[in-house]
């Protein structure tokens, strides 16, 4: 295996013109003779299935939802991040692309990033254009607030609910090129595995989730748009049914996969309240514009919050990190939490949990202004807490939220299986070791609406248009063994139900390779992990039949996915002996605790090639090089 | 807390259903709806019993996946909230609950509470849309747009097309939903120009898809869980109308 970058030469504000221009084109008579694959339907495979269908191809969609609306990115709150400087306050696509390097720690490919925030701005004209309800200043122009990683305003949203309208736009784009006969859309289909021919990526097969029916699509490129795996962890904000099914099968047939160690873990969300916990709950990272994070100075200071004196709080944030205080990013953010915690100064049940207050912004804006600005956070809030956060203090705590690593992509976006291509969450590409806030709507959408469609039309100009029959053996030979893993599932009737085995699973990842980690207990991963995985095919218990919906069954495909995932996550981790963004080797820090990488050794992605046993997979590294934005420790203070 | 449930179980599309009951003992208040199914669904499983099967993904109210019909009410007790976001310290101990699927000729029933929304899907595709190819947009700033033009767009747009509004409408109308996104795309510069021809081919989808009529009985603005108001039929209704009487140039341009 091998890893080109294909980074086109040149200056780096020219790379992406130049490379556009040098791309091959398929003319227009010729596009429609060519199909294109695209599984998910959120903001990346969304929106690159409506726009390669507006270029002429024919494109099938394929979700396991029941609406293509329901993709996990209509969750996200805060906003898009943009390079337009309509604040006048110093941003530019240079400043846009020097944060989310230093956001990163330095861990993801200059060119990438550079593209990223060049075309920031294309989306933002591409989403008012269809009609997303951006907030708007009274004057008619677009509004703006800041996030953190940033000290420029550039954060364009829609209330708590970007995510939403973005993918709302995608989705009527792409409803739109269904009704014109351009998109077939699969609902309720789920990918299983992908069809590798000669080489190349030539399909897939999926389940239908209603009859349960195991069949077969080809095409000319298929590309994944799948989402990330924080699910492996169980609790995570992640909706229940997000996945790793497609990318780890991908990755079994020869895609590399990149950085898994690489996972954030958002500093704000609503603390566990108990066993039964089936997903966590992020409040929006928004809502540290106007909130203040803190935590009783004295340990064990169990007075309720309002009787806590200003004098005995300690504002740590704001303390440790004067400049960007409360906008910390998001891996200080959550390690600073865990930290006070872990010093026995935690609030709320179990003493897991920071206080953000919005008492001083009350009182500076009024509760209305807060209201206009969070107030549906302000619900969701109190709806699942049973608390009024206008009068208390939310109680927040970190959780999983996203993964950096995914499938390593090269500047084309296509992995190491030619003609598979890899966007959104599903890839590594542009976030490095840690994402800042308001980016995964951007890079899903860059990736979807202007750079998926432009590589993809390079690659099928290189290839003659096959037809779409699925008559090859390969699909013969993989129906079956999809089928015989899932009759091999439903066969063991063994004793534990597949959440017992997610909950362990989930439990063994917070604990060993969560917020911080060690050699020591990322040793002990591995030996658990495996462990979990062999009970798991001897005594997992899924009820019900292969020709039904059967949610257990569905569930235990994935659940089977993530225990393979696990323990390559804690290779990653254990592998890269530095501390970098959301990886904390606890080994690697500083004097005063911040994460201390080592560039000299560790200045690579770390793409990882299935060599077909899970206890050694082979490491293949991809060196970065830094010409524009100097390596140097990230200072926040 | 305990709890008698008397859920709806279907083995499928056609075969027939029926109420049947389950205890659920020693619930916590503060689990949600779902998580309460969940529990329920871990101990059928360990007795060897096939699990309910509901529909559920992000569990924060917003990707509208769950639809749930509880003690006859679409998404239950509380007001503007879905059944993901409704607690267990809304019902009391003892309590009995009953769950049945959405119920309407336009969402037949896949198996157990799971229904087959499709039609949703078929109504936006022929209309709820501002066309706008991806590369042919203006900048952003280009078109100003007054505030509270955004604001109630947005109280519009916000729909998270889950159907309550169609199992709580007595018709089994999925007028809320189509003029959520009418009104949504109707008060912004960039929906005029499809405007007249969107109305008209949505309204008429829903037709087309079985969708009862809407008489006003105000029963989906209740069940809403984001408390979209009736005021968007009204605008519907007034754009269909124009439409039909002075359709607009798109409109009149096509041949169907």
């Amino acid at each position: 295996m091998e890893l080109n970058s294909k980074v086109p030469g040149g200056p780096i504000e020219q790379k992406w013109d130049k490379h556009r221009f040098e791309m091959k084109l398929v003319n227009p008579a010729n596009k429609r003779k060519y199909t294109v694959i695209v599984v998910g339907s959120g903001l990346a495979g969304g929106s690159t299935a409506a726009t390669l269908s507006e270029l002429g191809y024919n494109v099938k969609c394929f979700c396991f939802q029941d609406s293509p609306r329901r993709a996990h990115s209509i969750a996200a709150q805060g906003g898009i991040n943009a390079a337009k400087n309509y604040r006048n306050d110093g941003d530019s696509v240079y400043r846009l692309f020097y944060d989310t390097v230093k956001g990163g720690d330095f861990r993801s490919r200059e060119a990438n990033v550079y593209r990223l925030a060049q075309i920031s701005v294309e989306i933002i004209d591409q989403c008012v254009a269809q009609g997303v309800p951006f907030a708007r200043e009274y004057g008619g122009l677009l509004a703006n607030r800041s996030f953190g990683g940033a000290q420029v305003s550039r954060t364009f949203y829609a209330r708590g609910q970007t995510g939403q309208q973005l993918l709302l736009g995608a989705y009527q784009a792409l409803e739109k090129e269904v009704a014109r006969g351009g998109v077939t859309m699969y609902p309720r289909t789920e990918m299983l595995d992908l069809v590798v021919i000669d080489g190349r990526a030539r399909g897939i097969v999926v389940r239908d989730m209603i009859t349960g029916r195991i069949e077969s699509h080809a095409a000319d490129a298929v590309v994944l748009g799948t989402g990330g795996y924080g699910n492996v962890f169980y609790l995570s904000t992640n909706a229940k049914g997000s996945n790793a099914t497609a990318i780890w099968r991908a990755h079994k047939r020869g895609a590399a996969f990149a950085n898994p160690c690489y996972t954030q873990i958002h500093p704000t969300c609503i603390p566990v309240s108990g066993e039964y916990q089936s997903k966590l709950t992020l409040m929006s990272e928004s809502l540290r514009n106007d909130g203040r994070v803190w935590v009783p100075k004295r340990e064990g200071d169990n007075r309720p919050p309002f009787e806590i004196p200003e004098a005995e709080r300690d504002y740590y944030l704001e303390r440790r990190y004067p400049s960007f205080g409360n906008l910390a990013p998001r891996d200080i953010a959550s390690r600073s939490a865990k930290m006070v915690c872990d010093e026995g100064r935690g609030v709320g049940p179990g003493g897991r949990g920071v206080y953000l207050d919005f008492a001083d912004a009350i009182h500076r804006v009024g509760a209305e202004t807060i209201r206009e600005r969070y107030g549906n956070l302000f619900e969701m809030y109190q709806r699942i807490t049973d608390e009024n956060p206008y009068e208390v203090p939310m109680r927040i705590y970190p959780a999983v939220h996203y993964t950096m690593g995914g499938l390593w992509v090269d500047y084309n976006l296509m992995s190491t299986i030619p003609g598979l291509h890899v966007i959104g969450e599903a890839n590594f590409s542009d976030h490095g070791a840690n994402r800042l806030g308001a980016s995964a709507l951007m890079q899903g959408l860059a990736d979807g609406y202007f750079v998926l469609p432009s590589t993809v039309s390079d690659y099928l100009a290189s290839v003659a248009p096959a037809s779409a029959d699925t008559s090859h053996a390969e699909f013969r030979r993989l129906e079956a063994e999809v089928a015989e893993r899932t009759r091999t599932l439903l066969a063991i009737g063994g004793k534990r139900t597949v959440d017992s085995f997610h909950r362990e699973l989930g439990h063994i990842l917070w604990e060993k390779c969560g917020m911080a980690r060690t050699a020591a207990g990322l040793e002990q991963a591995l030996a658990q992990i495996p462990e979990l995985r062999e009970e798991f095919w001897r005594n997992v218990n899924v009820p019900g039949s292969d020709a039904e919906l059967n949610q257990a069954l569905e569930k235990a495909g994935r659940v089977a996915d993530f225990l393979e995932l696990g323990e390559l996550i804690c290779r990653d981790a254990l592998d890269r002996e530095e501390s970098c963004g959301g990886h904390f080797r606890e080994e690697y820090q500083t004097a005063d605790g911040e994460a201390k990488r080592d560039d000299e050794h560790f200045a690579y992605v770390a793409a990882w090639e299935y060599t077909g046993d899970l206890r050694h997979p082979r490491l293949h590294k991809e060196p970065l090089d830094f010409e524009y934005v100097h390596l140097a420790q990230r200072s926040y203070k | 807390m305990n709890l008698t449930l008397h859920v709806w179980r279907q083995p499928g599309p056609g075969a027939p259903g029926r109420m049947v009951r389950y205890q659920a003992a020693d619930i916590s208040p503060e689990m949600s709806f779902l998580e309460m199914l969940d529990v329920v669904n871990e101990r059928l499983m360990e007795t060897g019993e096939a699990p309910i099967a509901f529909d559920h993904d992000c569990r924060e109210g917003i990707c509208g996946s769950c639809s749930l019909m509880i003690n006859g009410v679409a998404h239950g007790p509380e007001l503007g909230t879905a059944s993901c976001q409704l607690h267990m310290r809304s019902f009391r101990d003892g309590q009995e609950i009953h769950v049945e699927p959405w119920r309407a000729r336009a969402f037949p029933v896949v198996k157990d509470l799971v229904v087959n929304r499709s039609a949703l899907d078929r109504i936006i595709a022929v209309g709820g849309y501002a066309s706008a190819p991806t590369g042919s947009a203006p900048d952003g700033n280009a078109t100003l747009i007054p505030k509270d033009a955004v604001e109630t767009a947005m109280d519009a747009a916000q729909c998270i097309g889950c159907g309550a509004c169609v199992a709580a409408c007595p018709n089994g109308s999925a007028s809320l939903f189509t003029a959520a996104k009418i009104t949504h795309l109707g008060l912004l510069p960039q929906g005029q120009p499809e405007r007249g021809r969107r109305a008209r081919r949505m309204v008429e989808q829903m037709d087309i898809e079985g969708f009862g009529q809407c008489s006003l009985y105000g029963e989906c603005q209740e069940a809403c869980p984001k408390e979209i108001s009736i005021d968007t039929i009204t605008r519907m209704n007034r754009d269909y109308l124009r439409a039909l009487t002075a359709p607009d140039r798109a409109a009149a341009a096509e041949s169907d």
